[in-house]
């Protein structure tokens, strides 16, 4: 227990350390939210879909918790060629808390990631439904970050290099992005949309947000929690599989 | 205290280490030299749980390291020739989260911590981010580290690499007073011969994955009839110079780990 608290306290001290790299992160949802927020609120006020701002939040925050996630997960080439990786390979500890200690460090910096991002959208005139939804609203970017994360270190068993990276960002993490119904309404959308919409993970992160932070679900609650919690926990075991194929 | 015994390691066509036998005595300064590509990482990787081998047995403290990993783990302490450190935290950080992985209480932690920073005269600079370290500080810190659990091994992979004679000197007497002191099993491998004529009280000679000669730095001389331990390894494995091609097949290994094989 504490050999994974001590490995989960390591991601959070380089997240808080690295300045830069928060900072770096928050540029991009924060032009998201300036200029499709305000650019496009007044169409889809039109349409009668109400305030985009609102709508656009949460997809804002799924996005910023889906970057940081993978991009934790995939934090394991780096340690591999920095070393740090055979350090914790060599000691006396199991592959699987290894795994479980960095997937919880990874996920909790995703996470913290996410709520800064609310609360900048929040600034920018972001009002929930019901404040006090936003603590289970927490729990779930826990859960859509632990699974991202998962992902990203199964990613990274797969990879030798950051190289790779750029090919992971266009044609994994964008299109899970772009097409999760971050930006757009779930309703009415074309067939096919709406299929590959059904087997994004990210969609339900982000429908279950909306649905608690600005009461607009699409697929139902229940329905984004159990999907989520499923994938997860395969996500979870794929990546310890994974995890333990990485040789030092 | 290390007892290997027909061990084989292939990956896939290339036979990296080829069924070698040794034993290393408790308390023994051991020397494992051989030139680039000779499949000295890679006996060292089995021997440090690793990577599994592809046959023989290998025992290390009493412990099989394919069927007690956490046993033999916790037997030895490790310095790797590329450095294994987090950069990001500061050298106190690195030697606390050892000591938790390694099971060190609290107390005993702090107190041996503070003695082996002070031993590699890193004290002072305790609370210094690793990435402002130059590289023989972080060498330094790796040593620290390795012997912050009280290993009874301690495996060594040419430690002194780029490391300037103060420096290494440093760092040897250190070793020796810890052998002499508290029997710690000092396994190493190195390019520089002198230093194991100076260190070692025994010399295995390993090439093309074969234990090629074992013993005293003066048997070893005696054997090839020469009268320095540099004459007697390049009379041993020949003076052609190797390909670099450790790694490219280190390379090829790892590309055939990321595609091939899974």
């Amino acid at each position: 227990m504490q050999k994974i608290y001590i490995l989960w306290l390591r991601q959070i001290k380089k997240y808080l350390r690295s300045k830069s790299r928060m900072v770096g992160s928050l540029a991009q949802p924060l032009l998201f939210l300036l200029a499709l927020g305000y650019g496009f609120g007044s169409v889809f006020q039109q349409a009668g879909e109400g305030n985009y701002l609102n709508f656009l939040a949460p997809g804002i925050i799924g996005m910023s918790i889906i970057f940081t996630a993978i991009f934790s997960g995939m934090e394991v080439i780096w340690d591999r060629q920095f070393g740090f990786l055979k350090e914790t390979l060599v000691a006396p500890m199991s592959r699987l808390n290894i795994m479980i200690g960095r997937t919880l460090g990874g996920a909790t910096v995703a996470t913290m990631q996410g709520v800064i991002v609310m609360a900048i959208a929040m600034l920018f005139g972001f009002h929930p439904a019901n404040w006090f939804a936003i603590i289970p609203a927490i729990g779930v970017m826990f859960l859509v970050a632990l699974l991202f994360t998962s992902l990203g270190t199964m990613i990274a068993s797969l990879l030798n290099d950051m190289q790779g990276f750029q090919l992971i960002m266009n044609f994994l993490v964008m299109p899970l992005f772009f097409l999760s119904g971050a930006l757009f309404p779930l309703q009415g959308l074309p067939t096919a949309l709406a299929i590959i919409a059904k087997v994004d993970p990210l969609s339900y992160g982000i429908d279950a947000l909306r649905a608690l932070l600005i009461d607009a679900g699409h697929y139902g609650l229940g329905i984004d929690i159990a999907v989520l919690g499923t994938i997860t926990l395969v996500f979870l075991w794929l990546g310890a599989y994974f995890f333990k194929k990485i040789q030092a | 205290m290390i007892e290997v015994k027909n061990l084989t390691k292939k990956f896939h066509d290339l036979t990296a280490v080829d069924d070698i036998s040794f034993n290393v005595a408790e308390g023994e300064i051991f020397a494992f030299l051989g030139p680039n590509g000779a499949g000295k990482s890679t006996t060292i990787k089995i021997l440090t749980t690793l990577l599994q081998p592809t046959s023989g047995t290998v025992i290390l403290n009493g412990h099989d390291p394919v069927e007690q990993p956490d046993a033999v783990r916790r037997s030895f302490g490790i310095v790797f020739q590329d450095p294994s450190l987090d950069d990001d935290l500061t050298a106190l950080e690195n030697m606390e989260i050892h000591g938790v992985l390694y099971d060190v209480p609290t107390k005993i932690r702090r107190a041996r911590s503070e003695e082996l920073l002070k031993f590699v005269e890193l004290w002072d600079r305790k609370d210094s981010l690793v990435k402002e370290f130059s590289g023989g500080m972080k060498r330094r810190l790796e040593i620290a580290r390795g012997l912050l659990h009280h290993p009874k091994i301690i495996f060594l992979d040419e430690p002194t690499l780029g490391l300037d004679p103060q420096t290494r000197n440093h760092m040897w007497t250190y070793l020796r007073e810890l052998n002499k002191r508290e029997g710690t099993t000092v396994f190493f491998t190195t390019h520089y011969m002198e230093e194991a004529d100076r260190i070692a009280q025994r010399i295995a000679v390993i090439d093309h994955g074969k234990i090629i000669a074992i013993g005293t730095s003066a048997e070893l001389k005696q054997q090839t009839a020469t009268v320095s331990l540099e004459d007697a390894f390049l009379a041993l494995t020949g003076s052609t110079i190797r390909e670099e091609s450790a790694d490219s097949t280190a390379r090829m290994r790892a590309i055939r780990r990321g595609i091939g094989h899974r």
